[in-house]
């Protein structure tokens, strides 16, 4: 086709250009920068950057917080990722159930999803006060005293789990009932004329046939755990104790309260190199699960 | 067999009336905790439902926040950088969906691979650039970023990869060049990965939190969600205060949803089936 056309190069890179410039200016130089800023010391507003070597890496594995930040990381993903993985997948199985008027529950589902992470995450700090928040007095109805959601160290990544999954659960269940929609109805057909009951179709054709996009879903979610930021920063602000600091939050917190980009950047790589790393476990990993036709 | 099936329908409406029932809650919460009064903010036992409606939170938020401004800017950086978002991707999936030319797979991978990599890596130096360019705490700032969407770039190429060449070689014929060809034919025949797209970014835009907050200082340009957050610092337990911010930011994106709802339904649901 390339033939039927004149000038074709012209255009070809006419039509590039933007997203090339893109990627070139908000993507490969600033990751390049951000891998020599980590090698610096520098605090943004005068002079240049001083090479200090490998001293923010060493600093940063050096102390405390990193551990703990991992800690809390961790700690966000086991009880996340499995939560939302079941509920979503539960709900999608109800929306794909044939039954008249599940539509309209999938559209009011879907108002948290639209809700921005920062008027959620204040509504729930206040659904979540302790002594005046919705979620203790409903728990008083049924005679449980319920703890200080936020500012009891040991129940705020619970809090900041909740407020995810509230916020999640509409979009994640939309993406996995979009893959159930795509399996082939004469499937079940085929199973329900073999006399297969329904716990067996779900765990030997639904389940199999919609592992792509639970990967997909997977994939999403361990991601956004990593980048876990605007809730933290309305609902705890990192604490109580530091139980609720993580990773882009303390890359905030250098990069732009205390001005320590060389720190800050050091501390990108981190998270970028564990990003990739767990990327590749999990594609790795996919194989022992995932079912592709 | 119909009673059975009557049952598993009724049981079915119930577990999900139960869901989003306890989803919705907090916006009623929100919706009753706006309208109280400080006083009946703090008594005990709490009202449910205000005894005194009041909008006092209201006025404080209407009066002494810029929030009509913000929600323009909002409106401005949202709009912008979806049409910028869908504008580049659709021209470069155009092409790498229909052309060869010399690294073009090269340069795929490249663009794959830097999806990876969170905007909280590059935010710094990309920070550095703004600021050098002159574009920090400006709308520029904001949106530019987004004319580098991979997500978009690979979901219009897939699909255009199924548009037949025979409409193409036949403009061609006709003399058509490439602008044509992607304005009469392309565009047209692409409108449903498009509008997913735009629902999708619109949202992801409109909600956008870190990259306002790092860019935009001037308390009359930051967007809705970075003035929220400074509400919150501002007002940190005058619960009706917050209550009454939040649901005046909710307001614009609910109005849309009200008109578009299947749109953004069928624009997640699509994202699901490959």
């Amino acid at each position: 086709m390339n033939k039927l056309q004149k000038n074709i190069w012209f255009y070809i890179m006419l039509f590039l250009v933007p997203s090339i410039l893109g990627y070139l200016i908000f993507s490969l130089l600033p990751m390049l920068s951000a891998f020599y800023l980590s090698f610096t010391s520098w605090d943004i507003i005068g002079g240049s950057p001083d090479w200090i070597g490998t001293e923010n890496y060493v600093n940063i594995f050096k102390s405390n917080e990193f551990y703990r930040v991992f800690k809390n990381t961790f700690k966000f993903i086991l009880m996340y990722i499995p939560t939302i993985m079941m509920s979503s997948f539960l709900l999608a199985l109800l929306f794909d159930a044939k039954v008249k008027g599940v539509s309209g529950f999938r559209v009011l589902l879907f108002i948290p999803v639209l809700t921005s992470w920062v008027a959620g995450s204040l509504i729930w700090k206040s659904a979540l006060n302790g002594q005046y928040g919705l979620v203790n007095n409903i728990l008083s109805l049924i005679g449980i005293d319920g703890p200080g959601w936020l500012s009891d160290a040991s129940w705020s990544m619970v809090s900041i789990v909740l407020v995810s999954v509230w916020k999640d659960i509409g979009f994640f269940s939309l993406i996995i009932f979009g893959g159930l929609r795509g399996i082939d109805r004469t499937i079940y057909e085929a199973a329900q004329i073999d006399g297969a009951n329904r716990f067996q179709v779900l765990k030997e054709i639904t389940f199999p046939l919609v592992t792509p996009t639970l990967f997909f879903v997977l994939i999403t979610t361990m991601i956004n755990s990593f980048q876990l930021f605007p809730q933290v920063m309305v609902m705890t602000g990192g604490g109580p104790l530091g139980s609720t600091q993580v990773i882009v939050e303390r890359i905030y917190v250098y990069g732009f309260r205390y001005f320590n980009m060389g720190y800050a950047a050091a501390l990108s790589i981190v998270l970028l190199t564990v990003i990739i790393l767990v990327t590749i476990v999990q594609i790795k990993l996919q194989k022992k699960w995932v079912f592709y036709e | 067999m119909n009673k059975k099936l009557k049952l598993r329908s009724t049981l079915v409406l119930f577990i999900l009336f139960m869901i989003t029932l306890a989803s919705l809650i907090p916006f009623l919460w929100m919706i009753s905790t706006s309208l109280k009064n400080n006083q009946a903010l703090m008594s005990i036992p709490i009202e449910w439902i205000p005894k005194k409606v009041s909008f006092e939170s209201y006025i404080t938020v209407l009066t002494e926040l810029p929030f009509l401004k913000s929600t323009m800017n909002s409106l401005i950086v949202t709009l912008s950088s979806t049409i910028l978002t869908l504008t580049s991707s659709s021209l470069a999936a155009f092409i790498f969906a229909k052309y060869d030319f010399k690294f073009k797979n090269i340069l795929f991978v490249l663009f794959l691979t830097s999806m990876m990599i969170p905007i909280q890596v590059t935010g710094i130096p990309i920070f550095i650039i703004l600021t050098k360019l002159g574009l920090n705490n400006s709308f520029a700032g904001v949106i530019l970023p987004s004319v580098y969407n991979v997500f978009a770039i690979f979901l219009l190429r897939q699909y255009m990869k199924n548009i037949s060449n025979e409409f193409i070689e036949a403009a061609y014929m006709d003399g058509a060049n490439l602008f044509h060809v992607f304005f009469k034919i392309i565009i047209p025949m692409s409108i449903v990965p498009l509008t997913t797209l735009f629902v999708i970014n619109f949202m992801g835009y409109w909600n956008d939190y870190f990259w306002p907050l790092i860019i935009l200082t001037d308390p009359d340009k930051v967007t809705l969600p970075v003035l929220l957050s400074k509400l919150n610092t501002q007002y940190g337990t005058e619960y009706n205060t917050l209550m009454a911010g939040s649901l005046i930011s909710m307001t614009p994106i609910l109005v849309v949803y009200m008109f578009a709802q299947k749109y953004f339904i069928r624009g997640v649901q699509e994202g699901g089936i490959k």
